[in-house]
């Protein structure tokens, strides 16, 4: 068995385990109302996650992707209470926004051979203070495609309702699938998570792909600002602080390698239907601190490292004995 | 085993269905803010209690101040199919959609404490203190002890631009206005904490002749009047005689205060939010009352009359 598969498959079965025991304990768990909340209310994690995926899976990181978001909801409210602009053109005009903004910093850290860390900080704090800056209140969005957007869901048997929102993010996962797995651009982002020189040498565009990767993270950090917007019908710049640590979180959970170059979009998706399974469970209990969410969290991490580190291992000594034989 | 206990479960959920009255609600959710001070863990502990006293099953979540956190507890409970829900909202703005889903699940939903921005017809009712009236119940106060006697008076505010500083502060002026011999020679914010009541106290007090001009002191809030105590009593004068002291809020530290004669009165901000509120939802289960928007608790006066220390036994072990 390939022993990359099995931090995914270490997932998979940890999620159906731990909902097992949810529907064992509190059978309602098991509707589709539960299942559509899972969707609606990770809608925004999930769809930043994935790019945090690409990014991680290249071996960076991307800290300003909650700020992004924050700053995101903030923008969308302030440009339509101040202008008559239609919401699809905004949200056009901020994609195209963090989209650059990503790219900017893609390019800072390829150009300038920054860590990833640093300079996605300084994007943070770029994103935040942008946010309070446009206002420092949480304003309302009263438009009304708002509310027919919140009003669009497939009413599934059961009660349970698949939105707009939730099927979004089931789409960019999807997507973000078959362009990490089917096309050469996620070839070359599996390459540079493996090593930079290793890449070049291979022929990989470090720098296109570089900045592509932090592109996509910016897009959909964007993306799922919009998704938080409509989710909350307001922008606060207070909102999602601390969005970005969940997200690597999920991607962690999910079974890709810190280091980059190892792990699956797929996994992701799993990772924050966990996080979001354990909120649930904790709510449903009603009698539980909800900082178990984290302590259960911060455990769940410190497993899949383990597991990482013992993986990483085992296959340095595969590599080891055949060239010991020869 | 597990199978067993399921059954068991399901069993006692079934007589209880059966012999409880329909009316009754048997479990409701709460989704708290958090724990940022002292009166909202009060507020917490009180919930709880209430609940208890009244045999609800209370599935309480706290939102770390996060909204996105109580919209998931909130949809959680409607998917649990609670009797009802209490929230304390974190911010005003963005409860429509899933205050709609409650509604449509027949769901009553009462607000605590804070308001939201959201059709009236979302929720059944919110249980909230008036601000101002709180500043005046204060005012009052001063205005009958001090009688006919001129009184200089120097104010604590809030936080600058916080509703609790100016709505407080409006509160107080209204019931003072008309009183010729009252009036306030000096007002500066010492942000609701403790260490700067102290600090503009003691700038009030140099200002104002070592503290001879002062005749009393309102604070915003007790804690401000706490550290102002402090600094009287370093000057060399007595708090509660040489100057009279008013504050709001009602917290344990402020009894202990007036106990030992240091404070004269507070005005409570109650964090007993929850029995309002749990009665409004049984007489609107039982025959279906709808109470009114708005149920204002009630803001007590307490003084030294009132048996401080007794007080300060019953709130300390709150969570304040």
């Amino acid at each position: 068995m390939n022993a990359r598969l099995l931090p995914l498959l270490a997932t998979v079965a940890i999620f159906l385990a731990a909902y097992a025991i949810c529907y064992a304990q509190f059978p309602a768990m098991l509707s589709t109302r539960v299942i559509g909340n899972l969707l609606t209310d990770n809608a925004f994690l999930g769809i930043v996650a994935v790019g945090m995926t690409f990014v991680i899976l290249s071996g960076g990181i991307d800290l300003s992707v909650g700020a992004v978001i924050a700053f995101s909801g903030v923008f969308i409210a302030v440009v339509l209470r101040e202008t008559n602009l239609p919401p699809p053109l905004v949200f056009l005009l901020l994609l195209a926004i963090t989209t650059s903004f990503g790219a900017f910093m893609g390019a800072v850290i390829h150009y300038l051979e920054m860590p990833p860390f640093i300079v996605t900080l300084a994007g943070m704090f770029l994103a935040r203070g942008a946010a309070y800056l446009l206002t420092l209140d949480s304003v309302p969005i009263t438009h009304p495609v708002f509310s027919q957007i919140q009003d669009l869901y497939y009413l599934m048997p059961g009660g349970g309702r698949l939105t707009l929102i939730g099927g979004l993010m089931l789409a960019v996962v999807l997507g973000g699938m078959l362009l990490a797995h089917r096309t050469r651009f996620g070839t070359n982002v599996y390459a540079l998570g493996g090593g930079v020189q290793a890449a070049r040498l291979m022929g990989v565009p470090v720098g296109r792909t570089t900045i592509a990767i932090y592109a996509l993270s910016g897009m959909l950090a964007g993306l799922s600002g919009i998704v938080f917007a409509i989710y909350t019908s307001a922008g606060y710049p207070l909102a999602t602080v601390g969005v970005e640590l969940d997200a690597i979180a999920a991607v962690v959970i999910g079974g890709t390698l810190l280091t980059g170059g190892s792990g699956y979009i797929f996994g992701t998706f799993i990772g924050v239907m966990i996080m979001g399974l354990i909120q649930t469970y904790i709510i449903f209990d009603g009698t539980l601190s909800s900082w178990w969410t984290k302590i259960v969290i911060g455990i769940l991490l410190f497993s899949f490292i383990v597991l990482q580190k013992g993986l990483v291992w085992i296959s340095s000594r595969e590599r080891v004995r055949p060239a010991g034989a020869k | 085993m597990q199978c067993s206990k399921t059954w068991i479960g399901l069993g006692a959920l079934l007589m209880a269905a059966l012999a409880a009255p329909a009316a009754m609600a048997q479990t409701v959710g709460f989704s708290q803010i958090g724990s940022e001070s002292g009166w909202r863990a009060a507020e917490t502990t009180l919930t709880r209690m209430q609940a208890e006293e009244r045999g609800i099953t209370l599935k309480f979540a706290d939102a770390q101040q996060k909204q996105e956190n109580q919209i998931k507890a909130l949809r959680s409970f409607i998917a649990q199919d609670v009797d009802a829900i209490l929230l304390a909202p974190v911010v005003a703005t963005g409860w429509d959609s899933v205050l709609r889903e409650a509604k449509e699940a027949d769901i009553p939903v009462i607000l605590l404490d804070r308001m939201v921005d959201a059709p009236e017809d979302l929720y059944l009712t919110a249980v909230g203190s008036d601000l101002v009236h709180e500043g005046r119940v204060a005012g009052q106060w001063l205005v009958e002890t001090v009688g006919d006697k001129p009184c200089n008076i120097v104010e604590l505010q809030g936080t600058t631009g916080s509703s609790p500083a100016i709505d407080r502060k409006a509160g107080f002026e209204q019931a003072i206005a008309g009183h010729e011999n009252l009036k306030i020679i000096r007002s500066q914010t010492g942000d609701f904490t403790r260490a700067k009541g102290k600090e503009v106290m003691e700038s009030f007090l140099k200002a104002e002749n070592g503290g001879r001009n002062i005749c009393a002191l309102y604070a915003h809030n007790d804690d401000m009047a706490v550290g102002a105590i402090q600094a009287i009593k370093e000057a060399g004068l007595k708090p509660g005689q040489d100057i009279l002291i008013v504050s709001i809020d009602a917290v344990p530290d402020i009894f202990l205060a007036m106990a030992a004669g240091e404070a004269n009165a507070t005005v409570e901000l109650t964090p007993n939010m929850a029995g309002p509120a749990f009665d409004a939802l049984e007489a609107y289960l039982k025959n279906g009352t709808v109470p009114p928007k708005f149920i204002q608790t009630e803001s007590k006066l307490y003084t030294q009359n009132d048996d401080p220390a007794a007080v300060y036994e019953q709130k300390k072990n709150l969570g304040y």
